[in-house]
């Protein structure tokens, strides 16, 4: 997808002048001080004591944009809390991966305020006591370069801030992979508990977020909570940025307050080009909706929740009517299925299987009888891998087994009654090789 | 006894299937050999056998643990 980014308008529609992506300043430190100020200047902690930052946090509502919408105070105090436990100084970890090919909401906020990410991670590090933040980017993408560039203005900062380029799979932006690869450079994920706010990167208590969920510390830290939750819905307050993709004008970024509508958010991307039939929501790991039940509703973990949806990292892709929704999951669980780190058989295998069972579905090959299978499937892999990825996959499936329901009635006779040929949501380009084998190099 | 569970280190279980030779009444196996746990307190009369499952597994992966404060009191899912 291309990455065009607007600013919100400040009129109409519901939408408000952007916070985080408003002054883009890209690199130069100056320019960002001049938008956004200098960094609030805090009192070092003790071990075991949490800064008045994370109180602040606590009361923002703040919640993580990787995805997961926890709340990042309780985060924060749980790892101040371990940290006092355990005796170890705490380990700050800013997720920029952009593990989700369908998101560019990262990188678009890497390029144009990466100080403000920076400046989270800093506030953050002192906040919960400690001496350094890493920042994770996808080896070979455009943030790391930025990220270092930006790094290398900075000078007296209270923490160390050190760059880190991860392998560019989509399991190593999974908390515990992250964490690893931090630690012990590899990027797989490990058996939990303990829990990365306990035992994460070298066994120390790690604060771990994605890297918007660190951009809104920074302005939290400048502008209290108070001012977060002026906009937003109220479980979750703030603005979120949504990466917008599929059957719309002008695909890209969009800074909106949490909670504002498809539809909303649809007409900031130039609106939709054409009759849609559905969504994708949140990411490859959350799930369809269709467009008629959720066009109104708000994009929150709340309002989407009615109709299964999720706003999880920000993801809402559109599909058209003349596409089907089918062939677009089949395409989607291949590439989710070969991204598996393949260490958990029910992932492994079962990911295969149900990837299998779709490419069928999708081709019109699949009988009654293998749509059970695929039923039984999807009903016994969640919840038994180390990790939450064979989870997501499954939900992603399932929702599309519910949204398409009739077209998957006419595919069980072998007809489709899509007229398009070309694909809508981008799925990484290469050969998708299944996991054969426990994972080794390519993980480091 | 009761307040206890069987779980399995996902990542160190290499589908070996012993657990479910030797505690049949708990676990059993999907189609490509992985086990499903019955997520419920083990009971007393139970015990000893999933002990005897546990001490038996090839990859040390299998355990028996306090359950946690939320652990279902009945099965959550169908199991089949």
């Amino acid at each position: 997808m291309t990455s065009t980014t607007r600013p919100a308008p400040t009129s109409g529609s519901g939408a408000i002048s952007p916070r985080l992506l408003g002054d883009a300043v890209g690199v130069d430190l100056g320019k960002h001080v001049k938008a956004f100020g200098p960094l609030p200047s805090q009192h070092k902690v003790k071990r075991g004591h949490a800064g008045p930052l994370v109180a602040e946090v606590e009361a923002s509502g703040l919640a993580g944009r990787g995805g997961g919408w926890f709340p990042t105070g309780r985060k924060m105090n749980a790892v101040v809390s371990a940290a006092g436990a355990s005796r170890k100084d705490p380990i700050v970890v800013v997720n920029a991966m952009e593990g989700e090919p369908a998101a560019s909401k990262d990188s678009v906020l890497v390029h144009r305020n990466p100080h403000l990410v920076l400046d989270g991670a800093v506030l953050a590090a002192q906040a919960v006591g400690s001496p350094v933040a890493y920042v994770v980017a996808h080896r070979g993408s455009r943030s790391v370069g930025t990220l270092e560039r930006a790094v290398a203005q900075r000078t007296g900062d209270p923490v160390e801030l050190r760059v880190l380029s991860a392998p560019a799979r989509y399991v190593a932006s999974e908390e515990s992979a992250l964490a690893h690869f931090v630690g012990e450079g590899i990027g797989l994920p490990v058996t939990v508990p303990p829990r990365v706010f306990e035992s994460g990167v070298r066994r120390r208590p790690t604060f771990l977020s994605n890297a918007e969920t660190f951009a809104h510390i920074a302005l939290i830290a400048r502008r209290g909570s108070g001012w977060f939750r002026q906009v937003g819905d109220p479980p979750q307050p703030g603005t979120m940025l949504v990466s917008v993709s599929g059957a719309v004008a002008q695909p890209g970024v969009v800074e909106v307050p949490t909670g504002t509508t498809m539809r909303q958010i649809l007409g900031l991307a130039g609106g939709t080009t054409g009759s849609v039939a559905a969504a994708v929501t949140g990411g490859y790991g959350g799930a369809w909706v269709s467009a008629g039940a959720a066009i109104d509703l708000p994009f929150s973990v709340d309002g989407l929740r009615p109709v299964g949806g999720v706003p999880g990292a920000g993801v809402l892709a559109v599909l058209p009517t003349d596409a089907c929704g089918l062939v677009e999951t089949g395409r989607v669980v291949q590439w989710m299925a070969g991204q598996s780190a393949g260490q958990c058989g029910p992932c492994r295998f079962g990911l295969a299987a149900v990837s299998q069972d779709f490419a069928m579905l999708a081709g019109g090959k699949l009988k009654r009888t293998g749509l059970g299978a695929l039923e039984k499937r999807l009903g016994i892999i969640p919840g038994r891998g180390a990790c939450r990825h064979p989870d997501g996959v499954v939900r992603f499936a399932a929702s599309a087994l519910q949204v398409f329901g009739d077209e998957v009635q006419r595919h069980l006779s072998g007809q489709c009654s899509a007229g398009r040929r070309t694909f809508v949501l981008p799925v990484p380009a290469g050969k998708v090789d299944l996991p054969v084998a426990r994972p080794g190099e390519e993980w480091r | 006894m009761s307040g206890h569970i069987v779980t399995v280190d996902r990542i160190a279980c290499d589908g070996f299937g012993t657990c479910a030779q030797l505690l049949p009444e708990r676990i059993i196996l999907d189609e490509w050999g992985y086990p499903i746990i019955d997520p419920t307190p083990v009971k007393g009369s139970e015990h000893q056998h999933a002990k005897r499952a546990v001490n038996a597994c090839p990859r040390l992966a299998l355990k028996l643990v306090k359950a946690p404060h939320d652990a279902p009191a009945r099965p959550v899912a169908q199991r089949r």
